[in-house]
């Protein structure tokens, strides 16, 4: 089988005609005397999409991005330029405008040669071309029938079918070069229902980094379609959500979200080394309750988050964040790392050839418990029970951070009693972990649709958590 | 400007081209668009450069429509190759694609025949090191102001021009140039053991028009420093002003709620309102896309329909929806020359300004950062987290954090009571503070 690093060399350089020598005179045009590190970044991208509404599928779209992304690293400052044509005199252009950083001359010599090779966490497949177009269509409209014979109510089914083909190759001043194939799919169904003149909304989906058999395998693609129909009828019979600080139990799987506003971001290695994150300094002190181990793991086979390589070369890890309720490390990648005296996490990641780099999550989940879930609903006498949630986002620098609830319960006296509406938690990422009473032994992942955006870049991830059972939540509802 | 005027013939050629070829494989109609930028953006920190990024964008979009089905492709790359094989892969899709009678192009007679000159395009060649030297400056201004500023994220200057052209099989084809420029500042105080951060920004198509670095710093300090010592409050019911920043957001939550995808969709909470009252009778709500140096300034919308100036709202009822061709088919109405979005909307501002509007409130909630995506424009409920000061004798009393405000979009729309005369005008959105009818906020 052909690597992926010669797979990548083959797109992404031979179409070029450039030779390692040519990268190697890059390279030494980009190096100077206080210049630190330089890499080059080559992609090639193709997306294609298909959309499904009204019962037919009336939009599909395909979408190529190619290009190389120049940087020059001088101390804490970066230089940066990227090109979208992948063509020897453009990168020369390219690497004189990034090492403009740096002043002064002097060159150094380089020689690119290949990476030691590493373990794989997903095939260098082409997802596109996973199923053929009749079958993608086939495959949209199963989910348009199942969502529809669930019940009558349901009016609207909107599905989406999306699938990504990326091939990098990362070429660095230390002469590694290292390729990776990343494919990726993921399937969305979103579903109205309406009932007597009210209207309500649910959504379910997944997806990893496989092909698009993945939807057929064990009828995902239908249960996304019963659980979004299931999610819009129960919200059809909510009611108001309280308002207030209460206990709060959040159901295992996607509500891992908590831990990446909560914690995940305030643990990048960025804003550690620059002392703007509410954990800066707290490497060794208790942040969570004992019992409480985060982990943030890019080698889970076929994860949407997983990462072979992350975008600066750098073998996925998995780092352990919070052991037992203590501190224990951030993610880096090489930057932070190299100023932080310590070593990149494989965290290092990009939107693509034209955004730099930055420590981000991949797959960020806690380690399960020994309660059984039903024992920790029981343990509530008047609290929230939220198991699916939409998005969040964190202040990192005051921790506050907030996630929605897109499908919540009451719990009475220890009962799961009736659904309300959806809601917006807030909470302080420090603390809010220390409150975490009972651990449940259900650690589920989440189905594979989550995309993390800081500074505009946008990346996948992934989340995961068992069922806890938080003292002390703000739950921001109007039943008050 | 010769080269931008060359550029962008070369770009209409392109278009041409695509559409030559779309035709050449048996499609009954098409339309593409291109759209090439450059820029520069440079962030400063603790008074030294950190990052110098030079941008270069293009991107070309193609649709193609066989009778009623449609496909479409686009591309990064320019190459012939790389653009017939885009044009290739749409009519590919559109092999696949279900016939939807209300799929094609917008009709005819809409084409904007005259493309005005909207004064978009002021590019600015800013050196790189003077460039840095603003963000210094700005930071500098930010930091000095006060001890307690003990950390910077910095101060970024980004300038960006570039050029937009669409054209499709009906003979339409038309392309302008535009510029935009901004400048921020974010630091970071300390007060005790807890850290808060603030920032502030400037932006404009003109670089004339940007605030002055210091005055950015100054705001971006000011604005730090003013909530140091925040806390939180006990869960209650109060009336909110949602200061003019975030008062844009509820405006953002009308555009979703009365755009035909979600109307046709029956997925708004303000399905059936044309002709209805949506706001008290003070509000008007008008969209102006032809704005000289607007923000969002644009003569034709991504069908090439020429844009005009409209009233959304009108002694607080509903005017019109915002429907680009195909939502306007799927309602039996016609297009508003909104297909891509709203372009300027303005609300009209009242006699107070910020201090007055406190004043009227008297105790409640002042609200000037909201957190989290929690609005639900199927049935208009809404919470959300929030941050800000709270209010007593129309005076400011502490900040607040780490609360959330929840109501419903459509009591919180007929029951605003005043919106004020402080102008937000750096957005596609402009609008002064609103003060609002009580909402619950949750906290301790």
């Amino acid at each position: 089988m052909t690597s992926p690093c010669e797979i990548a060399r083959a797109t992404l350089l031979t179409p070029a005609n450039l030779q390692e020598s040519d990268l190697n005179r890059v390279m030494d045009h980009l190096l100077s005397t206080q210049v630190d590190a330089a890499d080059l970044y080559f992609q090639s991208s193709r997306l294609e999409s298909w959309v499904l509404e009204d019962s037919i599928v009336k939009e599909g779209s395909y979408n190529i991005e190619q290009g190389v992304g120049v940087r020059a690293i001088s101390g804490e400052k970066t230089g940066f330029a990227y090109s979208d044509e992948i063509e020897l005199n453009r990168l020369l252009e390219a690497g004189r405008t990034a090492r403009a950083i740096a002043v002064g001359g002097g060159n150094s010599r380089i020689k690119v040669s290949g990476g030691a090779s590493v373990p794989a966490y997903y095939p260098s497949m082409n997802p596109l071309q996973s199923l053929n177009e009749v079958e993608k269509i086939e495959l949209l409209r199963s989910i348009d029938a199942e969502a529809r014979s669930q019940d009558p109510r349901v009016t609207q089914v909107i599905a989406s079918l999306v699938a990504v083909h990326d091939i990098i190759l990362v070429v660095g001043s230390d002469g590694s070069m290292h390729g990776d194939v990343r494919p990726l799919v993921r399937c969305n169904v979103h579903v109205i229902v309406e009932q007597n003149g009210k209207r309500e909304q649910g959504s379910s989906g997944g997806g990893g980094r496989s092909g698009l058999q993945f939807f057929l395998d064990h009828q995902r693609a239908l249960a996304y379609a019963r659980t979004a129909t299931r999610q819009a009828l129960v919200n059809l019979e909510a009611r108001d959500a309280p308002a207030g600080t209460m206990p709060v139990v959040l159901g295992p799987g996607w509500p891992g979200v908590l831990l990446h506003e909560a914690i995940g971001h305030g643990l990048e290695g960025d804003f550690n080394r620059k002392g703007t994150s509410a954990f800066s300094g707290r490497l060794g002190e208790r942040v969570a309750a004992k019992g409480c181990t985060v982990v943030d793991d890019g080698t889970l086979p076929n994860r949407r988050g997983s990462l072979t390589l992350d975008d600066e070369g750098v073998p996925g890890q998995r780092t352990v964040l919070i052991e037992n309720g203590i501190l224990k490390g951030y993610m880096q990648d090489r930057l932070n790392a190299r100023l932080m005296g310590t070593q990149s996490t494989g965290n290092g990641r990009r939107e693509s050839y034209a955004h730099l780099p930055m420590p981000r999550m991949t797959n960020t989940y806690m380690l399960p418990g020994d309660h059984e879930p039903e024992a920790i609903i029981a343990s509530v006498a008047k609290g929230l029970y939220a198991v699916n949630f939409g998005g969040g986002q964190v202040d990192i620098t005051s921790g506050k951070f907030v996630f929605s609830a897109s499908e919540a319960y009451l719990i009475e006296n220890g009962k799961v009693t009736h659904p309300v509406k959806g809601a917006t938690l807030i909470g302080n990422g420090p603390d809010v972990l220390t409150k975490v009473s009972m651990v449940g032994n259900d650690l589920q992942l989440d189905e594979g649709v989550g995309t993390c955006g800081k500074e505009g870049q946008s990346v996948p991830v992934g989340v995961g958590q068992p069922t806890l059972r938080v003292d002390e939540l703000t739950v921001g509802g109007t039943n008050y | 400007m010769n080269d931008t005027i060359e550029r962008q013939e070369y770009l209409q050629q392109l278009v041409h081209d695509l559409l030559g070829e779309a035709k050449k494989l048996g499609a009954s109609a098409a339309e593409a668009g291109v759209s090439s930028d450059s820029g520069l953006s440079v962030t400063a920190r603790l008074g030294e450069v950190e990052t110098i990024e030079h941008t270069r964008d293009q991107g070309i979009g193609i649709t193609v429509y066989f009778g009623h089905r449609k496909g479409t492709a686009s591309t990064s790359d320019f190459s012939p190759e790389a653009l017939r094989d885009t044009v290739r892969a749409a009519c590919n899709i559109a092999k696949f694609t279900t016939d939807d009678p209300c799929s094609g192009l917008a009709d005819p007679e809409l084409m904007a025949t005259e493309i005005p000159d909207l004064d978009l395009f002021h590019p600015w060649d800013i050196e790189v090191d003077e460039a840095v030297a603003l963000c210094v400056e700005c930071e500098h201004s930010a930091r000095e102001l006060d001890p307690r500023i003990t950390n910077s994220e910095g101060a970024s200057l980004n300038t960006q021009r570039g050029l937009q052209v669409y054209g499709n099989s009906h003979g339409f084809i038309g392309g302008y140039p535009s510029s935009h420029h901004s400048l921020s500042c974010a630091v970071v105080g300390q007060q005790g053991g807890s850290m808060q951060r603030d920032y502030w920004y400037t932006s404009a198509r003109t670089p004339g028009e940007l605030e002055a670095p210091a005055a950015v710093g100054r705001r971006a300090g000011e604005r730090t420093l003013a909530r140091l010592g925040a806390r939180r409050i006990g869960t209650r019911v109060a009336p909110v002003i949602f200061q003019a920043e975030v008062a844009v957001s509820l405006l953002r939550s009308l555009v979703g709620a009365i755009s035909g995808s979600a109307l046709y969709r029956h997925s708004s909470f303000l399905l059936d309102q044309l002709g209805q009252p949506v706001f008290p009778e003070f509000v008007r709500i008008q969209e102006n896309p032809r704005l000289p140096r607007g923000q969002a300034s644009a003569p034709f919308d991504n069908e090439g329909v020429a844009t005009y100036a409209k009233d959304l709202v009108t002694g607080g009822i509903l005017q019109s929806y915002l429907l680009g061709s195909y939502s306007a088919r799927k309602l039996g109405m016609q297009t508003t020359a909104n297909a891509g979005g709203v372009r300027n909307l303005i609300i009209e501002s009242g006699n107070l300004d910020l201090s007055g509007l406190l004043d009227a409130m008297g105790e409640g909630l002042l609200v000037t950062e909201m957190m989290g995506s929690g609005t639900n424009l199927v049935t208009g409920d809404y919470s959300r987290g929030a941050a800000g000061f709270w209010i007593k004798g129309g005076e400011i009393q502490h900040p607040v954090e780490e609360i959330t405000i929840a109501g419903n979009l459509k009591a919180m729309f007929t029951g605003l009571q005043s919106v004020g005369r402080d102008e937000e005008r750096r957005g596609s959105i402009r609008t002064g503070s609103w003060l609002m009818a009580p909402m619950t906020i949750a906290g301790e």
